[in-house]
């Protein structure tokens, strides 16, 4: 110790070469537990099983750095680090054991896959000479996984152990971000091997995670933005993912130009920023669906055009020029023909624009969104959150509770019509706030990653938005709320219908309510026999009050509050129809 | 979009991958998940150690192509991808025909025909003779129609392997790439010929 001193003071810390680990002797699951505290991991959600036996074994002696969060299955575990990860910025770390424990993964590999989400997820493996011999609880996982994860491997031999997770780690979190497996197979967790020390991966030669800029196109898109009249921003998840919250709004800013947000995007900036004018999509604001029709310079950055957001592609903003910015260059063209492509990460591209683009003001433009908000507002929003009424809407619910977080809290939503209420009217202060299902539309999703986002953000309040459906899909994750006391907020949202099902059932299939009429236990004394406190409201004059003792409680507090029935959400861009068809009613 | 653009027609897709375990069932899966035909697939070795190339040949739109190149391209092990027309390549596929031995030592005019296709024998025993053949789906399809009426006992026909026309070949193609489309910097090929040198398995 003494002559480490020595050398800190005698040269400067810039200088220090770590010295070189000596070799030693460890098991393929211990060399994964110090790859894991290498990479600055400090939380796994996993269930154990058979074929991962050797790994928990291990993990045993790692209690004191490692904190493993035994969840209630593998489903709960990977939605947990989802949200982890997401309310975090760091990968989310999950295990699974072999056959159902790897299967039940497939969900969230898949959500994972599609939300752009770093995880790195370790199943155990039968032994490597039983592959193919249908083994007990022996399943094809890398096969299943392919198609839905970033990267994934099949270890049998631990000497492989060090490279392949810092591959794991470098792959997940790099470039566009995305889901990696590495199956074990139980031999390989077992065998001790000459560990020569763990060595981040910086660089594969085949994997190029980030595009480089071209000045040219950022010329040419300046120049565009320069020209335009009526200029209109839309952002996703990328500037969240790309940590370019702050040169977003500083282009923005400089520039004067609107922007909507898609779902992932929500809260990048503030949702109250005076050039925030809504969000895109099926459910999403009158003005930016209906002006993406009318804008001539659409500005896309970091997101995907995905068909929720876009409509019909053949009447989507033809009359418009279109800039792209994304990381992924197979984003570029794949639904909309862009004019101009900004390959790149949004953190380098943003600033480069911002210092072409010219100081202005959209005065007129801008304006029109206000008006288009003007007529929302007297249609659908008036009515949604302050409803005159007798029976409760989710709207003054999402009202009533913003009046309490005043934006701070990160929400957490399920899939389905309180999704939909919840992202247009969840007030947003900061950024990573928003964590729902996007892309693939989870039922179950909010409850375990409202657990893993608490976990990824402990200093700030964490309240899932679940409906009656969604809710009982994943419910189990109560056991591992009462099991690690860790403070989570559930409003259930009951209308006792599966409701998004039922309004489609409604407006296009002639009323005919095909099971959608679900029953649900008593949520209130279900959360009790987990020992978590709860309260059920069916009245207006309760609401504020129960929300309050909520967000009050010390530890996790189950809210259900029963909804009116047959409410729609709107506006609605039907399925199959332009984005300039939008509905109020 | 042009009709070019829209048109099917025979598109050779050239990928440059690492050699694991594991990526041809992700190369294959962005066909299968579009409902897209693999109508010829070759893997091997390229000249430069290491590195492997895919030969696949879709009947798909400029468009789908070049989607589809971007989503292969996209996979953690893959080098590059590109596609080709078939004027662009030179394309042989090698094909093997059974015939009766018998058969052929009576007739001469079979003797004829199969020196006229270019054809050559790879194994003659007593009971049947192997003959092979490279050339385009044409000519080895029309020796088969040839070949028939003699008693054709079986046929086989390889996956086509396909080599670009332009001189320079795959070194230059990347650099070319490179201009046209996104790229870490040049020096990034340097990698390529460095084997072990640079972090892969």
């Amino acid at each position: 110790m003494e002559a480490v001193q020595e050398t800190i003071s005698a040269k400067p810390i810039v200088e220090i070469i770590p010295e070189p680990v000596e070799s030693k002797v460890l098991s393929g699951s211990e060399a994964l537990l110090d790859a894991l505290l290498i990479e600055g991991v400090d939380i796994i959600f996993g269930y154990p099983g058979g074929a991962i036996m050797p790994i928990y074994d291990a993990l045993f002696d790692y209690k004191e750095k490692l904190n493993h969060i035994l969840v209630r299955h593998e489903q709960g575990g990977i939605h947990a680090g989802q949200g982890y990860a997401r309310t975090s910025g760091k990968v989310g770390v999950v295990f699974a054991t072999s056959g159902p424990g790897a299967t039940n993964l497939v969900t969230g590999l898949a959500d994972a896959q599609i939300d752009s989400t770093p995880l790195v997820c370790i199943t155990g493996q039968v032994f490597a000479h039983l592959l193919g011999t249908d083994a007990f609880q022996e399943t094809d996982v890398i096969n299943i996984t392919t198609p839905v994860t970033k990267w994934n491997y099949q270890v049998t031999d631990a000497n492989e152990i060090p490279e392949v997770i810092a591959k794991a780690f470098y792959i997940a979190r790099s470039g566009r971000p995305g889901p990696v497996l590495v199956d074990i197979t139980k031999n390989a967790q077992i065998q001790k091997f000459d560990y020569k020390g763990y060595t981040p991966c910086k660089h594969i030669r085949s994997y190029r995670p980030k595009p480089i800029v071209r000045p040219k196109y950022l010329q040419e898109a300046a120049e565009l933005i320069n020209q335009a009249k009526k200029p209109f921003v839309i952002w996703g998840q990328g500037v969240i993912l790309g940590s370019a919250e702050q040169e977003f709004k500083a282009f923005i800013e400089k520039s004067g130009i609107p922007s909507a947000w898609t779902i992932l995007g929500a809260g990048a900036i503030p949702t109250d920023h005076p050039l925030s004018v809504g969000m895109l999509g099926m459910h999403g604001n009158y003005g930016p669906n209906v002006l993406t029709n009318e804008c001539d310079v659409l500005i896309a950055i970091g997101m995907r055009f995905d068909d929720r957001v876009t409509g019909r592609l053949d009447k989507y903003a033809k009359q418009a020029k279109v800039i792209h910015l994304d990381i992924d260059p197979a984003e570029i063209d794949k639904n909309v023909k862009t004019t101009v492509p900004v390959w790149g990460d949004c953190k380098e591209t943003l600033p480069m624009l911002t210092a072409l683009v010219e100081e202005k003001t959209h005065t007129e433009w801008l304006a029109k969104f206000t008006e288009y908000m003007r007529q929302e507002v007297a249609e659908v929003i008036q009515n949604e959150l302050n409803p005159t009424t007798a029976e409760l809407t989710m709207g003054e619910v999402i009202r009533e509770l913003n009046e309490l977080t005043h934006g701070e809290a990160v929400i957490v939503s399920d899939v389905g019509q309180h999704q939909m209420v919840a992202c247009r009217y969840a007030k947003l202060n900061k950024t990573r706030s928003n964590i729902t299902s996007g892309g693939l539309g989870t039922m179950g999703f909010a409850l375990p990653a409202a657990i893993g986002a608490k976990f990824g953000a402990l200093d700030r309040p964490v309240v899932a938005i679940i409906g009656d459906g969604g809710f009982q899909m994943t419910l189990q994750e109560l056991g591992t709320i009462m099991q690690t006391g860790i403070d989570v907020k559930i409003i259930i949202l009951n209308n006792r219908f599966l409701g998004m099902v039922r309004q489609w059932q409604e407006l296009f299939n002639q009323r005919r309510y095909s099971f959608v009429d679900i029953e649900s236990p008593d949520f209130v004394k279900l959360a009790s026999a987990y020992g978590i406190a709860g309260k059920m409201v069916d009245d207006r004059k309760d609401l504020a009050g129960a929300l309050k003792e909520m967000m009050e409680n010390k530890g996790a507090f189950v809210l259900e509050v029963m909804v009116t029935k047959e409410n729609n959400v709107f506006p609605m861009v039907p399925q199959g129809c332009s984005v300039s068809e939008i509905r109020l009613k | 979009m042009s009709n070019q653009d829209t048109e099917k027609q025979e598109f050779n897709i050239t990928v440059y991958t690492e050699n694991q375990i594991g990526l041809l069932n992700r190369i294959a899966i962005i066909f299968t998940r579009r409902k897209i035909n693999i109508d010829s697939l070759n893997t091997s070795p390229s000249e430069i150690e290491s590195i492997h190339r895919f030969n696949i040949v879709i009947t798909e739109s400029e468009d789908v192509v070049r989607k589809l190149c971007r989503q292969i391209e996209k996979q953690v092990e893959v080098l590059k991808a590109y596609y080709h027309t078939n004027e662009d390549v030179i394309w042989q596929e090698l094909a093997l025909y059974k015939v009766s031995t018998e058969v052929i030592a009576e007739k001469v005019s079979v003797e004829r025909l199969l020196r006229e296709n270019g054809a050559r024998a790879v194994v003659i025993r007593k009971d049947y003779t192997v003959f092979e053949t490279t050339g385009h789906r044409e000519e080895t399809d029309n020796l088969i129609n040839i070949l028939q009426p003699f008693g054709l006992i079986e046929f086989v026909r390889s996956a086509r392997v396909a080599i670009i026309k332009d001189s320079e070949g795959f070194n230059a193609k990347i650099r070319e790439f490179e201009r046209l489309e996104p790229g870490e910097d040049v020096i990034e090929n340097e990698f390529l010929n460095d084997g072990d040198k640079v972090f892969t398995m």
